[in-house]
């Protein structure tokens, strides 16, 4: 600090700084992005351990026996809501109960703000059943879960059918000292969203549910099963739940050590673990199960139904039965197995999962990198933000003496511009975020009635015009700048200085809460923050700032998960799952609580709008 | 050790004098033991078994001279009552929670966890002191942690928990009312309770309290109540009553059979072989209400006996101890239960309760009771006793009582606020439950950040809330019986009578756990001070660098220069 207490060294610092100024954020850039593809490269990471004490060893004893009758009640239950058209809830209802379980009900009701086309459902209606395994001598102060989905058609039948194999197993244990909930959900995470909201009294998404009969105390722990096979090959697990958030890496711990145990095939993000870190083809693979992981993140969506429990503070992990016809084979008494050991040893928790980390990326699933150490990548592409905000302090500070004497007189008088004179397109431009978060679910009733679409591509379509509809912006306000006293070089360094430190306190925000979104957002408004004046060529610079802008990153997102995700697919398909997507997170949104759209219609978007006025200044 | 061997002494002539004299003066002991077991089939398939020993004391625990011959009364007790002037004690041990949905009312009631409650005599001066003490020697009896019982957890009930024996006390300053939901019981909870029995674990009933069984079951409770009771009907003389209590509930579904069948030997790994030779009366009760339809007993008993038990008739098959033929010519009672069907619905509890803590977040909560009232037709009061920890700050005036959407107004409500680490929330309510309806009773808190000290070793386990407590005079079933009234003669049945008209019911919601923000143990403070020393650093110099203005220091004029200066001030020309 002593550095820059003394004026002569500070101005020698800065003036190093602005002059280099350049240099230093490319280098920046690239270190950042580098360091990131560094992230999945197995020496730069570490080996996941187990750190709650509590489940320290795998010293239990798996006895689950009866996975064939499991899967014969699974059939069963295939049956039965084949025969109702939906879910069984009498037939369930009357088989927890046989197996000595507390059963519960509730029913839920929610309309969506507009048809979901890719689950076809509109005014959803269902039940969620649920059987509390009471803990003897347990006094009702903690729970476990376990559930599965009633999915529509002939999925997850197996699931259900070894749900309720467990149920019978553990009801005649002695061990358990947490209640063990068990939880059949209709109509997947709208009816888990209704139960947790339930369960918790909330309603946080205005829908509409019969409250709880029955509860187990606290939650500490939740697993949800996915399994539509007789036999499967692998399990996978799915970590990424709502806003990004990730159960404590213990849960994701227990569940490798005990794929290891039992000798069940795990993967994460459907990547096996290779063990040739030094090849290229390692290295890749590793690279892809790690920007899986950052894209989902991203996404800010449950990727399964464990994603709505994180909100509650319960760790809660999804488990999906693989069926790829690989040779190695394992049936469902070897899963029940897996599961029982995970119960016993949730079981013998004694307080929450708090030990290891919440923040955490994966390249395998043996393999994590903590926060510790991601956090530079951004860091390096933040600090650019900072370099360019110094830059542009530095000359509005110095009089532009050095041109001419006479106009440096009148500017010196008015030479730090008043803040207020930036407000015109910072209001107007989050007006327009404003609008295109607001309008276009309020819209989609004028507009099916006006043009030939659906209410879903109405709303999508909306939205994309208003998007497109803010880039035309600076030609209306133009005109008050012109009013206001600042229509010259100083005014659109005022404006950029206040849109970089913007955009850095918004990125930094973001990224502490969603890293994988606030890297992806930086990767792409770092570059075009730090170039972008109104004397660059305006058509390349136009072009450029299209293709960087968040609509444009969210199209490129969906080709490159597709990419990662070894099902690429022609543009006219991407295009149409780009609108699906933009459709499902804006159901994400009102359904689920899901703060991405909100978050780049609000704030992202108008930041990059200061951008592109600044481009357009005159 | 000298004074104990005068005192040990002193006691010996002290015990053998009265003892030479009794017979010849009294010829009826002073003391009296009863004990019995009631076993009840429940229809959920469990089996309810509760214990009771009583004992019966006619002596004064408080007069001048000390009470030093013990002979069925337990003397650790004994000193307690006159130490600590007890007037009433109640302390009860439970690990699990009573699920009165399935189980229907419990005979005796308890919280999970532990509760004590005391009224102390009228000539005690500092209560709280008395009953500081009390608990550290009671903790030190049970071998409990009830020497945990501190201020912060001591509550003084206005109205819920009135005195069980005689004497109309209405000055609850003498009350203290505490409860450890976290307590757990095990059996260095029991060994010291079946120590306090005139025959142990000997022999009697209590033989059978082997604590592999007993807590190899859903649930396990069992308590001490000490009160004083009339002896005769015009109550001229009183006697000390101590009454110890085990009851629990064993999971036939446990047990993994197919077939249901359950013995003695089957739930307590023991048969009964002789009644206690101290205890006047030692019998086995078995709830045969339901018996044509659900089950049979070997060997049956002809001796029946009906009670009004919780306002509901029921019979039972009585096994006298004492008597010889009871045993039969294998000597050992093995009683055996088969049940042949399962049918058969369960009376709906007529109250039951349940609580919980909605909301998310580690900011504020709310806690919700609700409170079932499933009588067809007739209203009821309830006693609503909430006892919250001052880590949950309520926000009193977020209180709402509501039953059937609309809004319930409690007639009385007893509020004391809590102090910050000196003492607990304090509510009791009287709320008048209406008929058919559920009565949620919702209040919000926000959840306090401790000291860091003040964090128990297992922080994110969370704390816990000790149940709240409803007591209320339930109407009875027997009541809503027409039946039974159609047989009575008329003039006895216009007016209901009032003994039989409504019950005492004590009910406990479960406990809480709540979570409160918590700091991160897990790396003990050096990252806390790393992070204080940089912070301390870092902004000290930023401080400085934005505060201050740095300017570059004119070299010192010379003397001549300076002289000039002043020279030329005076001669208003500017300075050089």
């Amino acid at each position: 600090m002593g550095l820059l207490s003394d004026p002569n060294r500070r101005r020698a610092l800065i003036s190093m700084l602005t002059r280099l100024n350049a240099p230093i954020c490319v280098v920046c850039y690239f270190a950042g992005v580098a360091w990131f593809m560094g992230l999945a490269f197995e020496p730069f990471t570490l080996r996941t351990y187990m750190s709650e004490n509590a489940m320290g060893s795998t010293m239990v004893e798996e006895r689950f026996p009866a996975g064939e009758r499991a899967l014969a009640t699974g059939r069963e239950f295939a049956a039965h809501k084949k025969k109702v058209g939906g879910m069984p809830v009498d037939w369930l209802v009357k088989n927890m109960q046989d197996r000595g379980l507390e059963v519960f009900t509730q029913s839920f009701s929610r309309t969506l703000p507009f048809p979901d086309e890719n689950k076809e459902r509109y005014i959803v209606k269902g039940t969620n059943v649920y059987g509390i395994l009471r803990a003897p001598r347990a006094p009702r102060t903690e729970a476990l879960v376990l559930s599965a989905p009633c999915s529509p058609g002939d999925s997850n039948n197996q699931a259900v059918g070894l749900l309720l194999g467990l149920a019978q197993y553990f009801r005649n244990q002695i061990y358990w000292a947490k209640d063990i909930i068990f939880l059949v959900n209709e109509h997947d995470l709208i009816g888990m969203q209704a139960w947790l909201e339930g369960y918790h009294h909330t309603n946080t998404t205005g829908m509409s549910w019969s409250p709880l009969q029955g509860r187990g105390g606290s939650i500490q722990a939740a697993l949800s099963l996915e399994l539509s096979s007789d036999v499967i090959t692998s399990l996978d697990l799915v970590l990424e739940g709502l806003n990004g958030q990730l159960p404590n890496l213990d849960l994701a711990n227990l569940f490798y050590a005990f794929c290891q145990k039992i000798g069940v095939l795990c993967t994460i993000q459907g990547k096996l673990q290779r063990n040739d870190w030094d090849s290229v083809s390692g290295y890749s693979h590793a690279v892809q199960t790690m920007m899986l992981m950052v894209m989902k993140q991203a996404s800010g969506r449950p990727w399964g139904d464990h994603g709505l429990f994180l909100r509650y503070h319960i760790e809660a992990a999804t488990i999906k039965g693989v069926n790829s016809f690989r040779q190695y084979k394992t049936d469902a008494t070897t899963i029940g197995r897996l599961l029982e050991g995970m119960y016993r040893k949730l079981n013998n928790l004694l307080e929450r999962l708090h030990q290891s980390y919440f923040f955490y990326l994966m390249p395998s699933l043996s393999h994590f990198v903590s926060i510790g150490y991601y956090m530079p990548a951004f860091g390096l592409l933040a600090v650019i933000l900072l370099l360019r905000a110094l830059d542009l302090w530095v000359q509005l500070n110095t009089p532009p003496s050095t041109t001419e004497d006479g106009v440096a007189d009148i500017d010196q008088v008015r030479h730090t511009p008043g803040v207020l004179s930036v407000l015109t397109p910072l209001v107007i431009s989050h007006l327009t975020g404003v609008a295109l978060y607001a309008l276009p679910i309020r819209f989609q009733e004028t507009a099916v009635e006006h043009f030939p679409v659906s209410e879903t591509e109405a709303v999508v379509l909306t939205a994309i015009a208003i998007y497109t509809a803010g880039l035309a912006l600076p030609h209306n306000t133009h005109r008050y700048y012109i009013m206001c006293v600042c229509g010259t070089e100083q005014g659109w360094r005022v404006l950029k200085l206040i849109a970089v430190l913007y955009l850095a306190v918004l990125l930094g925000c973001t990224a502490l809460i969603n890293f994988s979104l606030g890297f992806i957002l930086a990767l792409t408004l770092v570059p075009l923050a730090a170039f972008v004046t109104p004397h660059v060529p305006k058509v390349l610079s136009a072009f450029i700032l299209v293709i960087l802008s968040p609509a444009c990153t969210l199209l490129f997102s969906v080709f490159f998960f597709q990419e990662l995700q070894e099902m690429p697919v022609s543009f006219q398909d991407g295009w149409l799952l780009y609108l699906s997507v933009i459709s499902q997170g804006i159901l994400d949104h009102s359904l689920y609580g899901s703060l991405v759209y909100p978050l780049i219609a609000l704030l992202v978007y108008p930041c990059w709008l200061l951008f592109w006025n600044i481009l357009f200044w005159k | 050790i000298l004074s104990a061997t005068v005192d040990a002494a002193a006691d010996t002539q002290g015990t053998s004098a009265p003892e030479t004299v009794v017979p010849s003066s009294v010829p009826q002991p002073k003391d009296d033991f009863q004990e019995e077991l009631v076993i009840r089939p429940l229809h959920s398939g469990d089996i309810y078994a509760s214990f009771q020993f009583r004992t019966l004391w006619d002596t004064d625990f408080m007069r001048e001279n000390k009470v030093s011959h013990y002979r069925l009364f337990p003397k650790s007790l004994g000193q307690v009552i006159s130490k600590f002037s007890v007037r009433e004690l109640h302390i009860s041990f439970t690990q699990g929670y009573w699920r009165t949905m399935q189980w229907g009312q419990p005979f005796i009631p308890s919280p999970p966890g532990a509760e004590l409650w005391v009224w102390f005599q009228d000539s005690v001066t500092d209560v709280d002191a008395t009953w500081k003490e009390l608990t550290n020697v009671l903790s030190g009896i049970f071998c409990a942690s009830l020497n945990f019982i501190d201020s912060t957890n001591t509550v003084q009930p206005s109205a819920s928990f009135k005195p069980l024996g005689i004497g109309n006390v209405t000055d609850h300053s003498f009350l203290r009312y505490a409860t450890l939901p976290r307590e757990i019981v095990c059996t260095e909870n029991l060994t010291p309770w079946k120590k306090l029995l005139p025959c142990g674990s000997k022999a009697g009933l209590a033989v059978l309290l082997k604590s592999e069984k007993l807590f190899h079951s859903s649930f396990h409770s069992q308590a001490v109540h000490i009160r004083s009771v009339c002896q005769d009907w015009q109550c001229k003389t009183t006697s000390w009553e101590l009454r110890q209590t085990v009851n629990s509930v064993f999971d036939l579904h446990n047990s993994g059979q197919a077939k249901r069948e359950w013995s003695l030997f089957k739930m307590f790994s023991r048969t009964l072989t002789e009644a206690c030779p101290l205890a006047s009366s030692s019998k086995l009760y078995i709830d045969i209400t339901d018996n044509p339809q659900q089950f049979e007993l070997s060997p049956a008993t002809s001796l029946l006996s009906q009670a009004v038990v919780l306002g509901d008739r029921r019979t039972f098959s009585v096994y006298d101890l004492t008597q010889e033929t009871t045993f039969g010519s294998v000597r050992s009672l093995n009683l055996l239960i088969r049940w042949k069907s399962n049918e058969g619905e369960m009376l709906r509890p007529l109250l039951h309760a349940e609580r919980y803590v909605a909301g998310y977040g580690l900011q504020t909560g709310e806690i919700h009771t609700l409170m079932y009232n499933n009588h067809p037709y007739r209203s009821f009061p309830v006693l609503l006793l909430d006892s919250v920890p001052w880590y949950l700050r309520l926000y009193i005036h977020t209180l709402s009582v509501t039953s059937k959407g609309k809004d319930n107004k409690p007639s009385y409500i007893h509020y004391e606020p809590s102090k910050d680490r000196v003492k607990p929330h304090l509510l009791e309510m009287l709320i008048q439950l209406p008929p058919n309806s559920v009565t949620e009773v919702t209040v919000q808190f926000e959840r306090a950040l401790l000291k860091w000290t003040e964090y128990p070793p297992d922080p994110n386990h969370g704390f816990y809330v000790g149940s709240s407590v409803i007591s209320s005079l339930v109407p009875s079933t027997v009541a809503m019986d027409t039946n039974s009234t159609r047989e009575r003669p008329l003039f006895s049945s216009f007016f209901p009578c009032k003994e039989e008209s409504s019950y005492f019911v004590r009910i406990y919601t479960e406990p809480l756990l709540v979570n409160l923000p918590t700091p991160d143990f897990s790396m003990p403070y050096n990252v806390i001070c790393l992070t204080c020393t940089v912070v301390a650093v870092g902004y000290g110099s930023l401080y400085n660098l934005l505060t201050r203005s740095f300017q570059i220091e004119e070299p010192n004029p010379g003397l001549a220069k300076r002289i000039a200066n002043v020279i030329r001030k005076m001669r208003g020309v500017p300075p050089l």
